[in-house]
């Protein structure tokens, strides 16, 4: 066991954990934020993407001990105070989540990808999305809302 | 007030879903559970002691709360459920909270999510409920202004007085309400007059799915928590004989280790459970474990052998499901025979959530369980009499399922997870690891189908066999299965087709299995179709007929079938060329969940590869809730179909599933999703078909037969790759 301070959507919390702790049961278990899920446990699937200094990450292959100390963590429930982030507003007009339990991951994902390229062509979303498993198949509505997003981005 | 007749309520057990103190109109159906029969009655004064099932709860702040007695799984009840009630009693889509059942018997029995049923199921009945508060508020409006009933009327959750004006809402009627008796005959709205049904509306589930609020399963903490990680047997049918868990207890976090029972119907197997104070520490725990199984010669199981002895199989005569003119004379003494064996392959659910389970027995034999559920009311109904507990001793809470696609329609995950927690007299969680999910099944059987068709003269399907062989999910749920008679569930809809054969015959052969089966979207359809849908391509080619026409030859008579195709033809722009370099095919399939039509259309890129560019649905429905939802239930299925046609499916060596994550048994990626026309044929009215897996059956086929169009390779083994069609 260690102690370590981390930095989760801009609260500082200190915690003990085994080094090799992956971050996603430390964000799970340990903090109690569980928008960010477990799919696979190999970083095949993006379920479990948060964000390490606004960069995406799979956290179920990233360990507590990887974590520098200054670095800012950013899970789903860290992206907007009242849901009023773009691509949540995105993701809600398009009406994309099925079961949901990938949708923090692919929201996740997306919010980097608006980020890095604010008007996304249609290959830049593949790549940036294809790590992002949806079982349930939202992919095209995934695809519709960020477009949207980049546009309501560009209309503020 | 009149006689309610024999129910009896359990006042506290309402009272748990809400904090009421005051009076409250409380409405449900009685105990009867069958779609003609049910009678709403009015509650509220019922003294302790009556049973009902309250769909509806309205509190005197205004507070209104609706039931959902259909488990989300993203097929959209969390929405279209309460829908149906709401919609009579005026409310608009702000006005009430959801509120999920957990297999409490009040509810009724049909609290379970699957076979596209239930919207279909729900419908009138839940009108008739959301009609009668609707009218008993009104006329309460009506008595507290002393003014006819017919000068009143409802109105997002208000009743107004049209001459004067004025209005009171529901929590204000509800007092007045909840003296009166429930109408026996509510008159239900119009449905010119919906304001919600019929249209595309917002589900309320999705703000949850998109701010990581919504709780799954796995995400349920409770006071007092374990986590637990099982090693099972990799060997289908295997016996647990020995284990070491000294190092495993000597990892930090791990506080015991004991054996666990996995109960899927006839199917037992019992593994060794990991306890521990963080998931972590358990799967850690896990490792460090030494177990001994005896394989029981079950090592010997693998898929090259079982293809074979499926296709050994074939050569049986079956058992005859249906037999329509005589096939035999016909096929013997027809024109072009055509033989055609088609295999299909074992697949996963691989639902994005993996299977868990939270349990607590408690002091006093009290069980509390957690889980992302299909079927609340087997749980409730099941478990009981499992653990020599009372009905009222286990209390459930459904979650919001992570994908279900049929896989939680059993409850194996569950019984483990009590099990584990009754051994502990500790409340556990049990998390199944990705690895765990996609190796200890239960599976999607394979349908291997031997086809045989020959034409008239004129070019027409004269005779027509389809004779499938496989394993049956049934044996593994039922005792001991009667094998002299045909198993429906694998043959489903190939008798039943609407298309005019004059002479078929189909049968069906059994076969063993090891490894566990279990009902996956859409069943048996999903491989049946390929090859029904395929060999009727192949006979239209042999005759030298455009598919459809040659299937449209085969429906002559108005049919459900025909307006789908019809309309397939036209959205599709079927009889319009394509560019050089294209093909486009045709599948349609009608069984229990409903029916649909698609065209998958493909584009060329080489002689033995190929990419899918649209495919356009046609689904019938009769009456739609959602339209949206609709839309998005076919693009799923799309996907899910493509998935099961293209990528591997699970395959067996050893004893042992082969695959074990996302990169040995792929899924359909964002970039492999193609484009989804959907159009949905509702003429209104009483039929209601199902939405959640029609889209599913037809894809296959139809891309399979867009490949032969486009190509030239006739497909006949799933899954095939798209960029490598000769394999």
């Amino acid at each position: 066991m260690a102690k370590y301070a981390l930095n989760i959507n801009g609260k500082k919390i200190q915690l003990e954990a085994e080094p090799d702790t992956p971050m996603l049961w430390v964000i799970r278990d340990m903090v109690g934020l569980k928008g960010t899920k477990y799919g696979c446990g190999m970083a095949l699937c993006g379920a479990c993407t948060i964000h390490v200094n606004g960069q995406p990450v799979r956290s179920c292959s990233t360990t507590i001990d990887s974590i520098r100390k200054n670095d800012l963590i950013t899970t789903i429930e860290g992206i907007s105070e009242n849901l009023d982030h773009i691509v949540q507003q995105a993701w809600i007009e398009e009406q994309v989540p099925q079961c949901g339990y990938c949708q923090s991951g692919q929201i996740m994902s997306a919010v980097a990808l608006l980020k890095a390229i604010p008007n996304p062509t249609d290959d830049d979303i593949d790549t940036y999305m294809t790590g992002n498993i949806c079982r349930c198949g939202t992919y095209n509505r995934i695809r519709k809302a960020i477009h949207r997003a980049a546009a309501m981005q560009k209309g503020k | 007030m009149k006689n309610t007749g024999n129910i009896t309520v359990n006042r506290r057990n309402f009272l748990r879903y809400t904090s009421l103190t005051g009076t409250a109109l409380i409405l449900g159906i009685s105990n009867n559970n069958t779609l003609g029969a049910a009678v709403v009655s009015n509650l509220s004064n019922a003294t302790e002691g009556y049973n009902l099932s309250p769909f509806i709860i309205i509190e005197k702040s205004g507070k209104i709360t609706l039931f959902n007695t259909k488990p989300e799984m993203g097929q959209g009840t969390f929405q279209s459920i309460p829908a149906l009630i709401a919609e009579e009693l005026e409310l608009a889509p702000g006005q009430f909270t959801v509120v999920q059942t957990g297999g409490e018997k009040k509810f009724g029995a049909e609290q379970a999510a699957g076979g596209s049923y239930s919207v279909r199921s729900s419908y009138e009945m839940l009108r008739k409920v959301g009609a009668s508060a609707r009218e008993m508020l009104v006329t309460a409006a009506s008595r507290q202004w002393d003014v006819p009933v017919s000068e009143c009327y409802a109105e997002f959750a208000r009743v107004f007085h049209k001459p004067s004006g004025r209005s009171l809402g529901y929590g204000e009627l509800v007092e007045t309400a909840a003296a009166m008796e429930a109408p026996e005959n509510p008159r239900l709205k119009d449905p010119k007059t919906f304001r919600m049904l019929g249209k595309s509306s917002r589900r309320p589930d999705v703000p949850l799915k998109v701010s990581g609020q919504a709780v799954f399963g796995i995400d349920v903490e409770v006071p007092g928590m374990v986590y637990a990680s099982v090693e099972r047997c990799p060997v289908f049918g295997a016996a647990l004989t020995d284990f070491d868990a000294s190092h495993a207890l000597k990892v930090t976090g791990v506080e015991q280790v004991v054996p666990v029972e996995r109960v899927f119907g006839n199917y037992k197997t019992t593994g060794v459970a990991v306890v521990a104070s963080s998931y972590w520490a358990a799967l850690k725990g896990r490792k460090a474990l030494r177990v001994k199984w005896d394989y029981r010669g079950n090592e010997q199981f693998n898929s090259a052998d079982y293809n074979q002895y499926l296709r050994d199989l074939a050569l049986n005569e079956g058992i005859t499901d249906v037999s329509t003119g005589d096939f035999d004379t016909a096929f013997a003494g027809g024109q072009s025979q055509v033989e055609a064996f088609y295999e299909t392959p074992f697949v996963a659910h691989a639902t994005m959530e993996p299977m868990n389970c939270t349990a607590h027995w408690k002091e006093g034999n009290q069980l509390e369980i957690w889980a992302s559920t299909q079927v609340p009311s087997d749980i409730i109904n099941e478990i009981p009499g499992m653990f020599g507990l009372g009905a009222d001793d286990v209390t459930l809470h459904t979650c919001f399922n992570g994908g279900g696609f049929g896989r939680r329609l059993a409850i194996d995950f569950v019984i483990e997870a009590v099990n584990l927690s009754k051994a502990i007299k500790k409340p556990v969680k049990l998390i199944w690891t990705r690895e765990d999910d996609m190796q200890m099944g239960p599976y999607r059987p394979p349908t291997f189908s031997a086809m045989k068709g020959a034409l008239s003269s004129d070019g027409k399907l004269a005779a027509f066999q389809h004779k499938v062989i496989a394993p049956t999910i049934l044996s593994f749920l039922v005792p001991q299965q009667d094998k002299t008679k045909v198993d429906e569930t694998m043959v489903e809809g190939i008798s039943h087709q609407a298309y005019e054969i004059p002479n078929m015959k189909n049968s069906f052969v059994y076969a063993d299995c090891p490894a566990p089966l279990l009902w996956w979207r859409s069943v048996t359809s999903s491989t049946l179709a390929f090859a029904h849908e395929c060999f009727l391509d192949e006979m239209a080619h042999k005759a030298g007929k455009d598919p459809l026409n040659f299937r449209m030859e085969m429906l002559t008579k108005e049919s459900d079938t025909r307006r789908v195709l019809q309309k397939l033809r036209e959205v599709s722009n079927w009889d319009a060329p394509l560019p050089e370099g294209k093909g486009r095919g045709i599948a349609q399939w009608d069984f229990f969940a409903g029916l649909a039509g698609e065209v998958v259309e493909v584009t060329r890129l080489s002689d033995n590869s190929v990419k899918i560019d649209k495919v356009y649905v046609v689904i019938d429905l009769g009456t739609v809730v959602n339209p949206d939802n609709v839309k998005a239930q076919m693009e799923g299925a799309v996907v899910m179909g493509i998935t099961a046609a293209v990528k591997k499916g699970i395959t067996f060596a050893n004893g042992r599933t082969e695959q074990s994550n996302y990169h040995d048994s792929p899924v359909l990626r964002i970039t492999e999703s193609p484009e989804v026309v959907v159009h949905i044929l509702a003429e209104g009215g009483s039929t209601i078909k199902g939405v959640g897996e029609p889209g599913l059956p037809p894809v296959a086929p139809a891309l399979a037969n867009a490949i032969f169009h486009a190509t030239g390779i006739r497909l006949r083994k799933m899954p095939f790759d798209l960029d490598d069609l000769r394999g």
